[in-house]
């Protein structure tokens, strides 16, 4: 019978259990790699698969998509500055709303739950052709940018208020009493110890709707504004290629998307990496 | 720890209650602790140590009676407990009763210097150079100066109490509160706590602690107080109680301690 691996030491008569340890890990990374590209070839096949559809129809017209793609692809820029700037905006509606909803002065309190329930009870694109239509009878006429970004990030505010409230809530009751017991003030405990504690917690929740931003961005061009929906529309229709560029713009949408979701999953790992934790 | 003649209690605790709706949890209770004493509260949980405590810096509002702090009087005033004037009345006391806490409560965000000198900054009006000076020496006194630019994550349990009761020192209190600080350690750690705890009683620190640690009450006590249901059951001075008692409550109660 042979003896078991870790009886057997280091001096030639066999591996030891540092050996064990590594053959461990080694099996475990080759695991993943193959799982990994198993992943990668299955995409390749169904995405192929779904191309290989999309060029069978026969509706595209790849002269077409070399003419128009670049004016297309030019709306890019604008549809990141308007769901950036949105979401800046947002989130400084969502601590607005969210100190309310936390306020023990009934008015404010009263406020802001009016607020979150009106946004969150109508739809965005009702909430953006307000904007644009039902403001101008009133006089109010808003440059394109400014009304598609403000009807946007108003109604996001909504959503998120809940996000910063229940982030808020969810600091421990003894920072709160520390802070009391060190002679703060609430206002001085919420601006140094709860609010900078309560962005890390949701800025994987603010993460994911800015990535819903992005494609919520594509509203703003019933306000007038030239991004990349509106420019996929307007040319699609304008030469009977609406589903070329419709597509192209999906596409485009798709990989945006995909982007910032990495790049969000990066920054979370390095916060958990970093964690301060009590 | 010797008290000079004819000083005036730097807290004073008049007829307390405290109700929580029906809970009847402390029932008459009166202390006076002077300057440079060391008081240990010993009970089982729910006697109502720590609502005591935290009745003397108002982290709990007192249903009855009146807390006195350093001068400062503050009666029970429940209907009226959100009033300017008072919240800014118990501020103030905050000010001069600086809490430790079971779970030690530093601000996780912060370095660890900087959470010795938020509050006296920001707070006391603290120029920065010199709350950061102060904030160094008890530091240095809790042993350790070289966690100055760590964040409190980093630190083992032990080590973030010390920091906390540093982060105490720094505001300059007149009396320490100390609840329960190392019912939350692991037992190897406890030590590291209890001796800076120690050498703060013997140098004349005004401390009033909430505590199991018995050998702790022995070794830095100038008055031992056992309560039971929301009073005081006896009291006496250094060990005593702890060596004779004379209650049969309190017999019965260290019994069960020391058996654990």
């Amino acid at each position: 019978m042979v003896a078991p691996l870790a009886a057997r030491g280091p001096l030639g008569l066999g591996p030891g259990p540092e050996a064990i340890v590594r053959a461990v890990a080694a099996s475990r990374r080759s695991a993943r790699l193959r799982f990994r590209l198993v992943f990668l070839a299955t995409w390749i096949v169904l995405v192929g698969g779904i191309v290989l559809l999309i060029g069978s129809t026969g509706r595209v017209d790849l002269d077409f998509l070399n003419t128009w793609t670049p004016l297309i692809l030019g709306g890019i820029p604008i549809t990141i500055a308007v769901s950036v700037t949105a979401i800046v905006f947002a989130t400084m509606f969502a601590i607005l709303g969210a100190l309310g909803r936390l306020s023990r002065v009934a008015p404010i309190y009263a406020a802001a739950t009016l607020y979150v329930s009106l946004v969150r009870g109508t739809p965005l694109i009702v909430q953006v052709f307000f904007v644009f239509s039902a403001l101008p009878e009133f006089g109010i006429v808003l440059p394109a940018f400014i009304a598609g970004t403000f009807a946007l990030s108003f109604n996001y505010g909504a959503y998120m208020t809940e996000i910063f409230r229940a982030g808020i809530q969810a600091i421990p009751r003894g920072q709160i009493e520390a802070a009391a017991s060190l002679g703060m003030t609430e206002r001085h405990t919420m601006r140094r110890i709860i609010l900078p504690q309560a962005i890390r917690i949701v800025i994987p929740a603010i993460g994911n709707e800015f990535i819903a931003m992005i494609k919520d961005s594509a509203l703003v061009s019933f306000v007038g504004l030239h991004e990349l929906f509106w420019f996929a529309r307007t040319v699609g229709t304008s030469h009977f290629q609406a589903f070329s560029t419709l597509t192209l713009a999906a596409l485009v949408y798709w990989a945006l998307t995909i982007f910032f979701s990495l790049f969000q999953e990066r920054l979370e790992k390095r916060m958990a990496a970093s964690d301060v934790r009590l | 720890m010797l008290t000079p003649p004819g000083a005036s209690p730097v807290v004073r605790v008049l007829d307390l209650e405290k109700f929580y709706g029906s809970n009847h949890v402390l029932r008459g209770i009166s202390l006076e602790v002077y300057p440079r004493e060391t008081i240990c509260l010993i009970g089982r949980s729910g006697s109502g140590k720590s609502t005591l405590l935290r009745c003397i810096n108002f982290l709990e509002e007192p249903t009855v009676g009146t807390i006195e702090v350093d001068g400062l009087t503050v009666a029970a005033d429940p209907l009226h407990a959100r009033n300017a004037r008072h919240r800014e009345q118990i501020r103030q006391i905050r000010l001069r009763a600086q809490m430790v806490f079971q779970e030690f409560n530093l601000f996780p965000h912060l370095k660890v210097i900087d959470n010795l000198i938020e509050a006296p900054i920001r707070v006391k009006g603290v120029p920065r150079s010199q709350a950061i000076a102060t904030a160094e020496k008890y530091l240095a006194k809790v042993g350790l100066s070289e966690k100055r630019d760590e964040y409190p994550g980093r630190l083992s349990g032990g080590q973030k109490q010390r920091v906390a009761i540093a982060r105490a020192l720094t505001m300059e209190p007149k009396v320490l509160l100390f609840d329960e600080p190392t019912s939350a350690l692991d037992p190897t750690l406890v030590g590291e706590v209890l001796k800076v705890m120690e050498e703060l009683a013997h140098e004349g620190s005004t401390m009033i602690v909430v505590t199991h640690e018995m050998a702790f009450a022995r070794e830095a006590a100038d008055r031992v107080y056992f309560i039971d249901e929301g009073v005081f059951v006896e009291a006496a001075p250094h060990a005593e109680l702890l060596d004779h008692p004379r209650d049969q409550r309190t017999r019965d109660f260290l019994a069960r301690t020391m058996r654990a």
